[in-house]
């Protein structure tokens, strides 16, 4: 299985010698092609702070960070963007839509973007849509759609171009139950049927049970790791709940 | 302590008040600049006459400031009333700390003053250099030597502009007050998190509205054009002109409400360049900006297209004149004397003690005459049925003055006319105003014969010798006839006009001898009772005792005309650039207060991966439209507006308008451009990552 994503060694700091804020202190690991990874950790863990690091939209103090192979510790300016561009997908807890542009169009721009021409954008965000289910969606603009309905199309944007890594920071934090639901399904099929390797951060451990592996953050360190292995989902979550309880419920604010 | 606040606010935001400040600067400046023309003229060396034209165009100038006050005082309380909104979080928190409504409004108000103090400050300066510059041009536009440079600054345009302003602040002051007073705090709390709902029309109710909007275009501009002869001919011109400019107003209005309905259906029909980059969020962004703002567009547009030909038709004037006049006038002086009897100029100098060859020289006399009962219709013939009720009135009114042939060859080459040899059944007219001269046009074209006296003539010409045998500052002429020397006149109800034209006999001291020459001006004589007296234009009255004298020289028409040109030249360029500042401004403003929305949407366009370059080029082009949209309507509006205008002012003195073209272009480039750089700027440093 190809290494999509690595971290080694990386370590961020905040601050100054009199007060020093280690956001990540240290954190390595491996993320293969495929697989559905759930990072896991209370506020102020310092979860955020490595997603921003890993997607490029902060810079490590130490460490390296290889996407794909690519260094991305080491690219600069317009460099970075191509890559966030062209090889990775967000989805952000509150959908960030253009509201005075339909769905279809929001999706659309990630590709206009990079060039694609109009009719393989039509094509490509047909089949998103199918998949996704948003298809009769696609002509409203945001203000009509429902917190379920936007987030769909913000991972529809995300995930049609194609990207070698989708980074989801708390996808359901803004959903109801059943949507949360809806969507980490959607996010389980995604990743069973094209293999769309996908990170999510998360404090709801309903969400982090969808996912393949789990990886527990405590002030900024690796502190545990679940693989889901052949368990149902239940099980899973049950294990998680359990390794939960071991930190003294100071995980979650909310199940 | 609120000085210090309200000066650290104005501190911290000097990018929101930049637009604000800018305004105000150049309204201060242009203000003070026109209000001090009549000190900047004072160094100038001119003649008296030309001085109270001066004073007279100061005057004017005033009157007009106080209208232009109105509008930048408006002005002002809309870009307040935007600024408070733009603070509205800020002030929201004020309250919540509980800092009463009425300390805010002290805080607002040493604001305002502070700024008010700057703007008035800076404007004054800024306006004071400009005056310098001023005074050259308006030298420049008299033909007059500055005698010596000296740096002027007229107190009193100053304290004019300190009290005018002063008054526009307190009412921004006091509205300020009321404004902060009536908001509720949640609505300052929550402002930035209206959700954007979009509006969408009814596509086939815009397309429809569309087309109307263009018919009703096209007829206004037809009307005001092509189809303007036809349309003046009617006697109630005036009044109908009022027709096309409603319509024209109204047609504007729904162009850009249907417009913005369909606009965005166009660009998306064009798949290739819509789903291109970033254009569809650009294009959208346009589209939504112009759906909300329908009516303030369209005042903008009206408002540019008043702008474009007011300065296009003001700046044009000035070149023309020149040029018509130096041809038109060729002697230095003209003395007419009117009576029943043949008047003797030259006689009734003496009686003056005036020896009128020692004022001028190379003199040409020559005589008309006037028959009473005939008249301009009697000339027409036929042509008099075309005319409609008021003309018909008009024509029977007007006396017809004739010339015998001798005399008009004595004068006809001075005014560059041909001489003309006439058989003794011939005549000819000799006009120059055109309404009249198409009148009489066809006439000679129908050859129609003039029976006067119990002679018949018939024309010589098919068509007016166009002319004139006086001095006069723009085409006057009504017609002259000119008959053979062998006609007779038999009647003694006739009433004669001597003209008498010659150049001063020493330029140098020109001005003496007009003075001089004018003792006889607006001088009439009883021949029965003695009386005489000073009257103006008594008109023509055959039979009558009283000889009537008045002079008209080269120098007072040159001045007169140069005095009127510059005075529309200086109003028009007033009120065109307040105009153009105005419009400029309030799209800016519009512009503006949507930057916060703005920075969270290219947030959102930079974290999907759009590089800074897309972004920076997506707003330039999103305000770059935005601007361009109402000044395309309104330019295509002037392409017929100022032909319109030109057939006006073709009337007064005959201009072209084409030549003013690139100056209105400079100035629209200035300020108009100028509000747009300064936009752009602005909103790109809204728009700029923070990065930590």
């Amino acid at each position: 299985m190809k290494t999509i994503l690595e971290l080694q060694k990386v370590e961020k700091y905040y601050g100054n010698k009199s007060s020093l804020t280690k956001a990540i202190n240290n954190i390595s690991f491996k993320v293969d092609e495929g697989e559905f990874v759930a990072i896991m950790g209370a506020s102020g863990s310092g979860k955020t702070t490595l997603l921003n690091v890993i997607s490029t939209i902060d810079r490590v103090t130490a460490g390296h960070i290889y996407i794909n192979g690519e260094d991305i510790t080491e690219l600069r300016g317009e460099d970075l963007n191509r890559f966030r561009r062209e090889e990775l997908g967000f989805i952000f807890q509150d959908f960030n839509l253009l509201d005075s542009l339909t769905a279809y169009e929001n999706i659309a721009l990630a590709l206009s973007i990079q060039n694609v021409n109009a009719n393989e954008i039509s094509d490509r965000i047909d089949r998103v849509a199918r998949e996704l289910n948003i298809k009769d969606t696609l002509q409203k603009f945001p203000y009509q759609l429902s917190g379920g309905q936007k987030q769909r199309i913000a991972s529809a944007r995300a995930i049609v171009t194609n990207p070698k890594l989708v980074l989801a920071d708390e996808p359901t934090g803004a959903l109801d139950s059943k949507s949360s639901r809806m969507l980490l399904e959607q996010f389980g099929s995604l990743n069973e049927k094209f293999h769309t390797t996908i990170l999510m951060v998360t404090h709801d451990a309903f969400a982090a049970s969808y996912a393949s592996r789990v990886i527990f953050i405590k002030d900024g360190k690796i502190f545990n790791e679940l693989h889901r292995g052949n368990d149902d989902r239940k099980k899973f979550f049950n294990s998680i709940i359990d390794v939960i309880t071991l930190l003294g419920g100071d995980l979650n604010d909310a199940l | 302590m609120f000085a210090k606040l309200a000066l650290k606010n104005i501190k911290r935001s000097i990018k929101d008040y930049a637009i604000y400040f800018f305004t105000l600067v150049l309204g201060v400046a242009i203000f003070y600049v026109f209000n001090a023309l009549d000190s900047q003229t004072v160094m100038m060396d001119v003649t008296e006459r030309v001085r109270d034209i001066l004073e007279l165009i100061s005057v004017l100038l005033g009157v007009v400031s106080v209208f232009v006050s109105f509008i930048l005082g408006a002005l002002i309380i809309y870009a307040s009333r935007f600024l408070i909104k733009r603070r509205s979080k800020e002030f929201g928190l004020y309250l919540v700390l509980g800092m009463g409504k009425r300390k805010i409004s002290l805080i607002l108000l040493l604001e305002t003053f502070f700024i008010g103090l700057l703007s008035l400050g800076v404007g004054l300066l800024l306006g004071v250099i400009a005056s310098q510059f001023m005074s050259v041009l308006v030298a420049n536009m008299f033909e007059a030597n500055m005698t010596n440079f000296q740096f002027v600054f007229s107190l009193s345009a100053c304290f004019k502009t300190l009290t005018y302003f002063g008054i526009i602040y307190l009412f921004v002051m006091v509205f300020n007050t009321i404004n902060i007073s009536r908001q509720k705090l949640i609505n300052l709390l929550s402002s930035s998190k209206r959700n954007e709902v979009v509006k969408m029309k009814n596509h086939w109710l815009c397309t429809i509205v569309f087309l109307i909007s263009c018919i009703m275009l096209g007829i206004a501009y037809y009307l005001v054009t092509a189809g303007l002869n036809k349309f003046m001919e009617d006697a109630s011109g005036v009044q109908k002109l009022l027709i096309p400019i409603v319509m024209g107003v109204a047609a504007t209005f729904t162009l850009f409400w249907s417009l913005s309905g369909i606009l965005l259906k166009i660009f998306m029909s064009f798949k290739n360049t819509y789903y291109n980059k970033l254009n569809s969020f650009i294009l959208r962004q346009f589209s939504s900006k112009i759906n909300t703002t329908v009516a303030s567009m369209s005042l903008i547009c009206l408002m540019l297209f008043v702008t474009i030909c007011v300065l296009g038709s003001a700046l044009s004037i000035n070149s023309t004149l020149h040029a018509a006049i130096e041809r038109s006038l060729p002697f230095d002086a003209q003395v007419e004397g009117y009576g029943s009897s043949k008047p003797n100029i030259e006689e009734a100098y003496w009686q003056e003690n005036v020896d009128i060859n020692n004022i001028l020289q190379d003199i040409v006399t020559y005589r008309r005459f006037a028959l009473e009962s005939y008249s301009v219709s009697d000339s027409l013939g036929n042509v008099s049925a075309t005319l409609d009720e008021n003309g018909v009135v008009q024509a029977s009114r007007t006396t017809e003055y004739f010339v015998k042939q001798s005399d008009y060859n004595k004068v006809a080459p001075a005014f560059s006319l041909p001489a003309l040899d006439l058989a003794q059944d011939e005549y000819a007219v000799v006009a120059n105003y055109p309404e009249i001269v198409k009148l009489r046009n066809k006439a000679l074209a129908a050859d129609t014969p003039i029976e006067v006296e119990g002679q018949v003539l018939r024309p010589k010409l098919d068509h007016c010798i166009e002319g004139t045998l006086e001095l006069e500052a723009m085409a006057m002429n009504g017609g002259v006839i000119i008959v053979p020397d062998s006609f007779q006149i038999k009647t003694t109800h006739v009433y004669y006009r001597e003209t008498l034209l010659g150049n001063y006999v020493n330029t140098e001291r020109s001005a003496e001898l007009e003075q001089q020459l004018m003792s006889l001006n607006n001088r009439f004589f009883n021949s029965e009772t003695g009386e005489e007296g000073a009257i103006y234009n008594p008109g023509i009255e055959i039979n009558s005792p009283v000889y009537y004298y008045n002079v008209e020289t080269r120098q007072s028409i040159i001045d007169n005309n140069v005095g009127t040109s510059a005075m529309v030249t200086f109003i028009g360029l007033y009120l065109g650039i307040i105009f153009l500042i105005s419009s400029a401004a309030v799209l800016a403003l519009k512009e503006l207060s949507e930057s916060s929305d703005n920075r969270a949407k290219y947030a959102i366009l930079r974290k999907i991966g759009a590089s800074n370059k897309l972004l920076n080029a997506a707003l330039f082009w999103q305000i770059f439209i935005f601007f361009l949209f109402p000044l395309l309507i309104a330019i295509l509006h002037s392409i017929f507006g100022l032909k319109f205008c030109s057939y006006i002012l073709s009337s007064i003195g005959g201009t072209d308008i084409t030549g003013s073209l690139p100056w209105v272009t400079l100035i629209l480039g200035a300020i108009y451009g100028g509000y747009f750089v300064i936009t752009y700027l602005c909103s790109r440093n809204i728009i700029r990552e923070h990065r930590s």
